[in-house]
């Protein structure tokens, strides 16, 4: 096909005339059939060869193209009474109800249509929305009695849903609805926002009806050589019988109650074949049963042709699969299962100096991992090597072509986990082949992805361009997203394990022999001289652990700050600090304090590896982050690290302490009903008695669970390893602890005590009107010992309440993105640093008001001044 | 409220100020854009009727930020 260079200037929309539907069709279909026997398509018929190819090997009538190269084309079919379109129903209805009857003027008197006519003139030229107006006119000339110009009284009409028209008792047949709306001027039509320069009101009423391309509707052949026509063409045969026995009747002169029912089951068809999913009529089945998918249902809903094709579609070059840990690779990479590898391809343009390479990968061929799937030549033949002669081929290469060579390690890959909430859900990371058949991810990586290995699934793209593949490895590669921009710190670090390791090493007393010593820096893959030995005992070398943990930092890195573990005392003793909590790193060297969440945690305040991101470089900051956290398993896998429900246990003199403070509680809330009751109790300001009281004893109850807790917590000291992990900020927090080994404290709905159930009471074990603790869902038990029955039923509703709140908090929260993002995917930063939509207006000055990017600065600040001050004094 | 009214008194009304023609013209080179791309103010807005702006004016506005401590950004005015 030539192609015309054009410029578009504007499009309208408006409706088809029945002229316009004549001239573009190349045939009148009049055969309600298809196919002959011999398999020929019929002339004049729905198939007819005038319509486009959809067959290989035969060629259109109309264009001489073969199948693929047709783009089909229209015909029509005469209709022999016309019927109205069920699409423009609601715009007939308004036009038949503001116009007269007999007329056709819109029942209004002339100054005012006036106003209405200057009004759409101005919201013309302004760019708003004058078809709004429609409704307006529509209203006020609905309720006129008399028609201003010929005096005609209007007639009650109804629009029976979906098709026919009600004028009091007499039918409109569509011919009437048609001539009505050809009385309509072209002055009117605009005031009804139909703009009769390119459409007119009675073109809404049809008496051609265009027969779509077979392209749109191609019949299939089934293995057992039986063709199977689509829903449209069935639907057409419909049609087009129906009309033509129609006008078999009208001709032979039958009844005028015959030709009715034949008009409105040609009515019936062709409304069903633009939209069968209508209320009111039953949907067009297929024989079987099934309902028909017409016009409207191609293009309707998720799976329709807009949200289903246009906006999101599938792509070529992508691979899913189940995603598992691998803590050896780096943050960087993938692991891609070979079979993927094989199947995905990279295009390489053969030069002098790859020529040998790339002729041993098509000599392997396909099915032998590095290889290669496919070869085109410079002047664009493909040599597909599934089916080629692989060595006769190799020879053929010459620089200039293109060889499509598997994935091979290195070559970069987008990674991705739906829901795609922000950037980081999309990175770059390179290839790394490895057996098995899921995708391997480091660990560090889970935050940013929001995954887990319970089953998770992902996706990988493979960019074929250079520049593609550049753009990834640039922009996108994980490293580069260490720093989200959403907070300005780290979502990418260390997790869990990587907290609890690092903590045990760097711990005042881990003393390392040399021996040990190397065995961890081996782990990490650091082949190097230890420093001099911090202790020596009887002759004995010991590293410490920080000494260790020290060689993974930058030379000059310089950092204060206070460590999770801090407690923050009234007056902090600094390098003094008896829990080591007090971090300095000097030249490189952690002098004092522990490494734990506030060092390199994903998602905390992440101090050590922010401050390597920003000062030393993302290549410097993953290769720490690579290492600390395999030196930190390395040194949790030697010095032992286990949890389990005794490490809640508590002495039983503890025990007895909580329960007096837990009876202590309940004899006050007691106490507290008895004054209430006897109408003595102060009132809170603002509040009424009754929210007084539950204040009041909610407030008694959270301070006996916080006791309770408090006396556990003292014989939970930091050698107990589930109070490790919460101290330092591993996993879980101390009131998970302390409602395991104390108390699990009050249940709530709503912020509330619990209070519904029965009437005056949550169950029927307690009296009516009950306010004590244990009737209104204060849980003393604790986790380990158990919940009584009816702690576990109050329990019960709390935990529901969470599940519920989860649900709707994701779904409300999905659909506000989801708005957000709409409103304002077009807006970017240009390069002058304002912010502008997408006709170049500006909506910031300078991004942020001070041109910042959250992602390269200290907590989204402009100057991190204390950073300065320190560098410049020395801490 | 009283019709001497004056929206500039307002703790958190910022200080609007019309732009001279060159000053004008100064910024809509500095962006390079035409006066309907900068953000709109209407005539009828209290402020533009209290320092006598006109439709085609261009505003400048000189607010504090939270983040950059003082912002300056501009407005087209634009009939009601």
């Amino acid at each position: 096909m030539m192609r015309i260079p054009k410029l578009i200037n504007r499009v309208d929309f408006g409706l088809m005339s029945p002229d316009e539907i004549r001239k573009v069709s190349v045939t009148k279909v009049i055969a309600a059939d298809t196919y002959d026997e011999d398999g020929y398509p019929i002339e004049r018929g729905l198939m007819d060869s005038r319509l486009g190819v959809v067959d290989p090997g035969l060629r259109c009538r109309t264009c001489g193209s073969r199948a693929g190269d047709c783009p089909g084309h229209f015909g029509h079919v005469e209709l022999a009474r016309p019927v109205v379109h069920v699409g423009y129903i609601d715009s007939i209805y308004n036009c038949l109800r503001a116009t007269c009857r007999k007329c056709g003027r819109i029942l209004l008197q002339e100054p005012k249509l006036e106003e209405y006519r200057k009004w759409i003139v101005e919201m013309r030229e302004a760019g708003q929305k004058w078809w709004e107006m429609t409704n307006e006119i529509v209203k006020s000339a609905s309720t006129t009695e008399k028609c201003p110009y010929c005096g005609e009284k209007r007639a009650l009409l109804k629009l029976e849903k979906p098709t026919t028209f009600n004028e009091g008792k007499n039918r409109l047949t569509p011919s009437d609805i048609r001539e009505r709306l050809e009385r309509i001027t072209g002055d009117d039509a605009v005031l009804l926002g139909i703009n009769s320069k390119i459409a007119r009101p009675e073109w809404m009423v049809l008496t051609a009806l265009p027969v779509s391309p077979v392209t749109v509707r191609p019949s299939i052949t089934l293995e057992s050589g039986v063709r199977s026509e689509d829903d449209l063409t069935h639907k057409l045969v419909d049609i087009i019988r129906i009309n033509q026995r129609l006008s078999e009747n009208i001709e032979a002169g039958a009844p005028h109650l015959i030709v009715e029912d034949l008009w409105e089951l040609l009515q019936y068809h062709v409304t069903t074949y633009f939209d069968n999913g209508i209320s009111g009529i039953p949907p067009a089945r297929h024989r079987s049963g099934r309902v028909l998918r017409t016009l409207a249902q191609r293009l309707r809903g998720k799976e329709g042709r807009f949200r289903g094709n246009l906006s999101g579609k599938r792509v070529d070059f992508s691979a899913r699969t189940v995603v598992s840990p691998d803590p050896n690779i780096s943050i960087n990479e993938i692991g891609v299962p070979e079979h993927i590898a094989r199947t995905l391809s990279v295009p390489i343009r053969a030069t002098e100096h790859n020529i040998e390479e790339l002729r041993n990968l098509i000599r392997r061929g396909p099915d032998i991992y590095p290889g290669a799937n496919c070869m085109i030549s410079p002047d664009g033949k493909r040599y597909d090597l599934r089916y080629a002669d692989c060595e006769e081929l190799a020879k053929t290469v010459e620089p200039g072509f293109i060889v499509e060579r598997h994935m091979m390690d290195g070559d970069v890959v987008l990674f991705n986990r739906q829901p795609s909430l922000h950037r980081m859900s999309i990175m770059a990371h390179e290839v790394k082949v490895l057996p098995g058949r899921t995708f391997r991810l480091n660990l560090s990586v889970c935050p940013p992805y929001n995954a887990d290995f319970d089953g998770d699934e992902m996706n990988v793209h493979a960019p074929q361009r250079e520049e593609a593949q550049a753009e990834a490895r640039i922009l996108m590669k994980v490293q580069e997203q260490i720093i989200s921009p959403r907070f300005g710190g780290p979502i990418i670090g260390g997790i869990q394990d990587h907290i609890t390791g690092a903590y045990l090493l760097t711990r005042k007393d881990t003393l390392l022999t040399r021996e040990q010593s190397q065995q961890l820096l081996a782990a990490v893959g650091m082949f190097v001289d230890l420093p001099k030995s911090a202790v020596k005992e009887k002759g004995v070398e010991y590293w410490t652990g920080k000494q260790i943990f020290s060689m993974l930092f930058p030379k000059e890195l310089n950092l204060t700050f206070k460590a999770k573990i801090c407690e923050n005392c009234a007056r902090c003793k600094k390098e003094e600090c008896e829990i080591d909590a007090y971090v300095v790193i000097r030249d490189g060297q952690l002098l004092h304090g522990v490494m734990d969440a506030r060092s390199y945690k994903a998602l905390d305040r992440c101090e050590v590896l922010d401050r390597i991101v920003k000062d030393y470089g993302t290549t410097a900051a993953r290769e720490f982050l690579d290492r600390a956290t395999k030196l930190s398993i390395a040194a949790a896998v030697m010095l032992g690290f286990t949890t389990s429900i005794d490490d809640e246990d508590i002495p039983p003199e503890a025990k007895e302490r909580i329960n007096e403070v837990l009876d202590d509680a309940r004899e006050k809330v007691n106490k507290l009903i008895n004054i209430y009751n006897a109408g003595e109790l102060e009132p809170l300001p603002g509040r009424s008695l009754r929210e007084t009281l539950e204040m009041r004893i909610m407030e008694v109850l959270a301070e006996s669970r916080d006791r309770a807790g408090e006396i556990a917590e003292k014989y939970l000291g930091l050698d107990n390893h589930a109070v490790i992990m919460a101290r330092t900020g591993a996993r879980g927090s101390m009131l998970n602890l302390t409602q395991m080994a104390a108390c699990v404290g009050q249940q709530s709905v709503r912020g509330e005590r619990l209070s519904r159930g029965y009437r005056g009471r949550t169950l029927p074990h307690f009296k009516l009107g009950d306010l004590g603790a244990e009737a209104r869902g204060f849980v003393s038990s604790s986790y380990k010992d158990g919940l009584k029955q009816l702690e576990f039923f109050f329990h019960a509703m709390g935990g529901r309440e969470g599940l519920v709140d989860t649900a709707v908090r994701t779904a409300q929260s999905g659909y506000m993105q989801r708005r957000l993002i709409n409103a304002l995917q077009d807006l970017r930063v240009e390069y002058d640093g304002t912010v502008r939509d997408d006709r170049g207006a500006v909506v910031q000055f300078v991004y942020g008001e001070d041109g910042v990017d959250p992602a390269h600065s200290d907590n989204g600040k402009a100057v991190n001044v204390e950073k300065i001050i320190e560098r410049v004094v020395g801490g | 409220m009283s019709v001497e009214f004056d929206a500039r008194q307002h703790v958190l009304v910022p200080k609007h100020e019309i732009l001279s023609k060159e000053k004008a013209r100064e910024v809509l080179e500095r962006y390079k854009i035409s006066p309907h791309q900068l953000p709109l103010i209407m005539s009828s807005d209290p402020v533009v009727k209290a320092i006598g702006a006109k439709p085609g004016d261009i505003l400048q506005v000189s607010r504090n930020s939270p983040t950059a401590g003082r912002a300056i950004v501009y407005r087209y005015v634009i009939e009601e």
